[in-house]
């Protein structure tokens, strides 16, 4: 039998033929997100071991870049609002519904205690730097003491925008490739990722060096399991699950998908990174630039793919 | 009150004229439409059967686009009809995504805009205005919560189906087969 389906009267534009409503702009701000939060987590864990010291750059260094990544992606997610003039109405309505909603809380909540957690490290990084007024002085003095429960709180609310940059796909399930839990956990181990070779990569101690190397060595082989799974999922679901899966199984997907992302932004850094374990000479910014980019191009090609995957009717 | 709209795919002919006649009532803007012709042919020639069904948003009883706006611009009106409040919107298009009808756009101006079962009619107790200029009657509006409306006798007496009811959305737009 054969079924065709002839739909006349309707090419909404963005909608049809193929949904295509969000662009770069999305993608992009999810990449922001996971990599801010994995600094963070980071920072903050690192912080609760007491490593301070030993790990600056994870620690102390990598933070003041996160309200300028957390900045950027505000600014990309607003750039993608086509109603922007209203997008106040985002922080007067509180949804837990809804993903966009709480994520957009979380990454309000974020932006302020990131900028209070980097002033706990100035005087450490800057050691001729000056807060000039007491009042500062007394709340920096202040923060200082809870360290602690500033880091649980951050890793907390971290873990949450690491999650989210994913949750907020598979919470549609209007579009089966991302209708999979696992995409939560996969964007903030990807992130996770991200933000330890950016550490390595920036890390002037062997010791910090090497440590984020085995680190993102292991998150990477998590990334790839996660991978197997969200497919093994897809292929023991319906049979739009298993349509979507298969964009990436010989489909449109296959080859940028196995090629930029498991190829050249998880398989080929990870031998470059056990190859330096091993004192091999590997140029540092190389595995560094290929999982950045393997990050963005898993953002870009999962947002892209779920809005081609549908339910058939 | 729940609202709701059957169409009886045995009476369509794919004449379109739901389609310009919400275009008109509605101003909505060229290039865009708030309601389609799906026409679905089965089978190998000769042997063929032929579906034609007017589409619109289903104003589902579990709006999965209502769940996930981040404001309260999408919402449920009176009746169960899901509508988009312009000035509560943002534009950020979740609820473009979460929709499996593909029923929902963006407006030229910026707002997400759907069909809206024509409330500003049916509040006056009109019907909305496909179902007034179908040619073949093919579609029934009214009240399913009504035991004596048209449209809970057409569903209790014909056999009918809805859309990706697998989806979990409840869709309120039934079609009469
Ligand atoms: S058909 Fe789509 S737009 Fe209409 S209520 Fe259902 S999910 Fe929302
Ligand atoms: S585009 Fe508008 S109606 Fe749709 S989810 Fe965003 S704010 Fe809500």
């Amino acid at each position: 039998m054969i079924e065709e389906i002839i739909t006349s009267g309707r090419m909404n534009p963005e909608i049809d033929p193929v949904l295509h409503v969000w662009g770069w702009e999305i993608p992009f701000y999810l990449f922001l997100g996971g990599l801010a939060a994995g600094i963070l987590i980071f920072s903050a864990y690192f912080t609760l071991r007491g490593r301070q010291d030993e790990l600056p750059i994870a620690v102390k260094w990598m933070p003041l870049s996160v309200p300028f990544l957390i900045g950027i992606g505000l600014i990309s997610l607003l750039l993608d609002l086509s109603h922007i003039l209203y997008a106040w109405q985002l922080f007067t309505n509180i949804r837990w519904e809804s993903p966009m909603s709480w994520g957009a809380w979380t990454l309000l909540i974020i932006t302020p205690l990131s900028i209070a957690w980097i002033a706990i490290w100035m005087e450490d990084i800057f050691p001729k730097w000056d807060w000039k007024f007491d009042e500062v002085k007394t709340v920096v003095k202040w923060l200082k003491e809870q360290r602690r429960i500033l880091a649980q709180i951050l890793i907390l609310l971290s873990i949450i925008l690491g999650m989210y940059t994913g949750i907020l796909l598979s919470a549609f399930n209007a579009r089966p490739f991302w209708n999979t839990s696992i995409l939560g956990p996969l964007f903030l181990t990807s992130g996770l990722s991200a933000s330890a070779a950016l550490i390595a990569y920036f890390s002037k101690t062997e010791l910090e060096k090497r440590l984020f190397t085995r680190i993102d060595i292991i998150l990477i082989g998590i990334e790839l399991f996660m991978i197997v799974h969200l497919f093994m999922g897809h292929l023991a679901g319906t049979q739009v699950h298993i349509q979507a899966a298969q964009m990436f199984l010989g489909g449109a997907y296959t080859v940028p998908f196995w090629t930029f992302v498991v190829g050249l932004g998880l398989l080929l850094p990870v031998s470059l990174e056990l190859l330096e374990l091993k004192h091999k000479f590997i140029p540092a910014i190389v595995p560094v630039v290929l999982i950045i980019a393997g990050n963005l191009a898993l953002r870009f090609i999962v947002v892209s793919a779920g809005q081609a995957s549908r339910w058939l009717y | 009150m729940r609202y709701a709209m059957a169409v009886d795919t045995q009476k369509c002919v794919g004449c379109n004229d739901c389609v310009v006649a919400c275009q008109t009532e509605n101003d909505v803007p060229i290039g865009h439409c708030r309601d389609w012709i799906v026409e679905v042919t089965t089978g190998t020639y000769p042997d063929l059967g032929l579906e034609i069904r007017s589409e619109r948003c289903n104003h589902c009883a579990n709006a999965p686009c209502v769940r996930t706006c981040p404001t309260e611009a999408s919402h449920y009106a009176a009746g169960g009809i899901v509508l988009v409040e312009e000035d509560e919107c943002i534009g950020c298009k979740a609820c473009i995504t979460s929709c499996p009808y593909d029923a929902r756009f963006i407006h030229p101006e910026g707002y997400v805009d759907k069909c809206t079962f024509c409330i500003h009619r049916v509040e006056k107790g009109q019907n909305p205005a496909c179902v007034s200029v179908c040619p073949t009657h093919a579609m029934i509006f009214g009240n399913l919560d009504d035991p004596n409306s048209d449209i809970s006798k057409a569903m209790a007496t014909r056999k009918w189906k809805s859309l990706i009811p697998e989806a979990g959305t409840e869709p309120k737009v039934f079609y009469l087969l």
